[in-house]
């Protein structure tokens, strides 16, 4: 981090701008999850949602090392990953709502966000399954000649699934320019992480294959986008997969409607506390950055996010028929019989 | 046109494949070695270990990371080398390969092949001999196909690739050392269009894959001018050319090795019996395996097997019924 603070009156340096960036994207994943609880617990949006409030400094980090053509796969809790991506906000929230418009057209809800277009490859409702997938398109990218890296989040849970084990050493025994992301948020649904991981965790299980890892605190924005930035240039260099180890707390329960009554109410004050969009504004601030317009950025992320919301409110329901569609070709399904 | 095994037919019909399109590979262990069957034999000498790729015993990954380089645009070719391994890869087969379409609203779509050589063969005992094709197709998203014949392995197996949708093939490896004239020229497959092995009159038996030429022996030998339909793909599936057959015979019988108790058998029945309505057959019945795993010792599992000794008598009995 450059400590100078700017000179007056001229523009902002690249990196404050880049920082500002990455403030932003934490600001609009946030306002998007805080609607996005809101929907599931007043019972607007059907289903379930996952949020990742408190963990965003990791997808931004990420992602905003990432290009387009590059990709990602996530996991149950998406929308983060989804948004630091370049996926369209207000498709994600149609689609969380159930509306015509959705990301996925209403075949995939919260748990399913998906934007190919931007190289988002989907949330999974299947622990670790993102991560085979990862490494074949890092290998099919390979074979299609194009240079691109894959960015796998997943969380700590995933680290004790064999899709774990298989990837990684399926991506270290080709090479393959992935990085994997291990989003340690400290609990795998209801169940804390060192209750159900033995040994010392997926940085140190990386490393036994051959996979180099970094370990960060995850809360802290400048670490992570530090990390990524290392990682993800060793990877593009042809050095093969890395893992970001990524320690973190997540604020929510483990769904929008969980209470979360396992974990003592000092902890969870705790990591609030340590609040990576807090963390962040500060750094900015240090730089010389106006509190005025960081409270501008976050009034102008919830606006949006409201928005969105108010449209999917307001969006009409899909087409039944589209149940069918999207099935197969070869066979298709007959529409039940009206 | 020349005489192939149904490996030799395979392996030719996928190399011609992966020089018409170079977007087309293929994974799986011991690939660069051959494949356990001969099916990839000298493959990676033409294409090279980027193309034929010899994996880790790590069926999850083959089955999950082909359909990650299908969401990229490549066409894999993805081998379990057993069907019984695939239960090893059953989520990404099954939760991931057949929905990703689907359930992202049409935004990525799994355009691969998973070869699962199953069934019976060489004493395998029970982990290395299931039939679980039924298993395949009731999942939404999925082709199925099952060759009986050595010119079928190579066109469905052609058609698969070519095929958008995932196609699951279950391939007989009983048959893989079968011969049979093949006409490599010949179009891929159509799938849902059956075959009718052999005419007759009486009797219309419905079978595929490693059963087809057990049928058509034992029609032979039946003393009944049997009908014999080799439905070749099982999803989508001939209704019309069952029905049709059904309709003029009245007789129906389902010959397959797996387990009767909710086999495809019980599928192709049901769908006669709506079609046609209650009365329209004089006899039904299937034939397949009890409800118990596939022994190891020669004589146990020919006590399971359908063979054409067997199936020609539950021809005549329908026959009669
Ligand atoms: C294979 C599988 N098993 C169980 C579940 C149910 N489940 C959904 S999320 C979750 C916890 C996952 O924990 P972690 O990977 O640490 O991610 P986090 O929820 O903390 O983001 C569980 C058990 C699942 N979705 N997939």
């Amino acid at each position: 981090m450059d400590p100078s603070p700017p000179p007056a009156g001229g523009p902002p340096p690249n990196e404050t701008v880049r920082l500002l960036a990455m403030l932003r994207l934490m600001l609009r994943i946030r306002a998007f999850e805080r609607e996005a609880v809101a929907a599931m617990r007043s019972g607007e949006a059907p289903g379930v949602v996952h949020a990742s409030i408190g963990q965003e400094a990791i997808a931004a980090g990420v992602c905003l090392h990432l290009r387009r053509e590059d990709r990602v796969t996530s996991t149950h809790r998406g929308h983060g990953h989804a948004l630091a991506k370049g996926a369209d906000a207000r498709a994600m929230m149609l689609e969380l709502y159930g509306r015509a418009g959705g990301a996925c057209g209403g075949k995939g809800g919260s748990m399913h966000i998906a934007d190919f277009a931007v190289g988002m490859l989907g949330a999974n409702g299947v622990v670790g399954a993102g991560i085979p997938i990862a490494c074949g398109a890092a290998q099919g990218l390979r074979l299609l000649r194009q240079d691109a890296v894959v960015a796998c989040f997943f969380g700590d849970g995933a680290v004790n699934r064999g899709p774990f084990l298989e990837g990684l050493n399926w991506a270290a025994l080709y090479r393959l320019p992935v990085l994997f992301v291990c989003e340690d948020n400290g609990f795998a649904a209801f169940t804390r992480t060192a209750e159900s991981t033995a040994g010392a965790g997926a940085a140190a299980r990386a490393e036994a294959i051959g996979v180099p890892a970094l370990a960060v605190d995850g809360t802290d924005p400048l670490a992570v986008d530090a990390a990524a930035a290392d990682l993800i240039a060793a990877i593009r260099a042809g050095a093969g997969p890395r893992l970001l180890h990524a320690r973190c707390y997540r604020w929510e329960g483990h769904t929008g409607t969980d209470p979360a009554a396992y974990r003592p109410a000092e902890e969870v004050a705790a990591a609030r506390a340590r609040d990576p969009i807090r963390r962040l504004a500060e750094a900015l601030i240090a730089r010389g950055v106006a509190a005025a317009e960081i409270a501008a950025l976050e009034a102008e992320a919830e606006a949006e996010m409201r928005a969105h919301r108010e449209a999917a409110r307001a969006a009409p329901l899909p087409d039944p028929a589209a149940a069918f569609a999207d099935v197969q070709d070869t066979g298709a399904p007959a529409p039940c019989p009206a | 046109m020349p005489r192939l095994s149904f490996a030799e037919a395979t392996r030719r019909a996928l190399a011609a494949e992966m020089r018409r399109d170079p977007t087309v590979w293929a994974l799986g262990e011991d690939l660069g070695r051959g494949g356990i069957f001969g099916q990839y034999k000298g493959l990676v000498e033409e294409f090279g270990p980027e193309r034929i790729v010899s994996t880790p015993i790590s069926e999850a990954c083959i089955m999950g990371a082909g359909l990650g380089a299908a969401l990229v645009g490549t066409r894999p070719v993805i081998e379990m080398r057993i069907a019984d391994f695939a239960l090893c890869a059953m989520d990404e087969l099954v939760s991931q390969i057949a929905k990703v379409r689907y359930m992202f609203g049409g935004q990525g779509r799994a355009s691969l092949v998973v070869r699962m050589p199953g069934g019976m063969w060489r004493n395998s005992a029970a982990q290395h001999s299931q039939c679980l094709e039924a298993w395949m197709v009731h999942i939404p998203g999925l082709v199925v196909a099952a060759p009986g014949t050595a010119q079928d392995a190579a066109s469905l197996l052609k058609a698969a690739i070519r095929c958008d949708d995932p196609v699951v093939l279950m391939e007989s490896k009983n048959l893989w050392t079968a011969e049979g004239e093949v006409d490599e020229d010949a179009p891929p497959a159509e799938f849902g269009r059956a075959r009718i092995a052999r005419a007759g009159e009486e009797v219309t038996v419905v079978t595929w894959a490693a059963t087809v030429p057990v049928v058509e022996a034992a029609a032979e030998r039946s003393g009944v001018s049997a009908e014999v339909i080799d439905l070749r793909s099982l999803w989508p599936w001939d209704e019309a050319a069952v029905v049709a057959s059904a309709a003029r015979t009245r007789r129906l019988l389902v010959v397959h090795e797996a387990v009767t108790v909710a086999g495809f058998g019980a599928e192709v029945v049901a769908r006669v019996t709506e079609r046609l309505g209650p009365g329209a057959l004089r006899a039904v019945g299937r034939l397949g395996a009890p409800r118990a795993p596939v022994p190891f010792a020669p004589a146990l599992e020919d006590a399971l097997r359908p063979t054409a000794e067997r199936v020609a008598e539950a021809i005549r009995r329908l026959a009669r019924g």
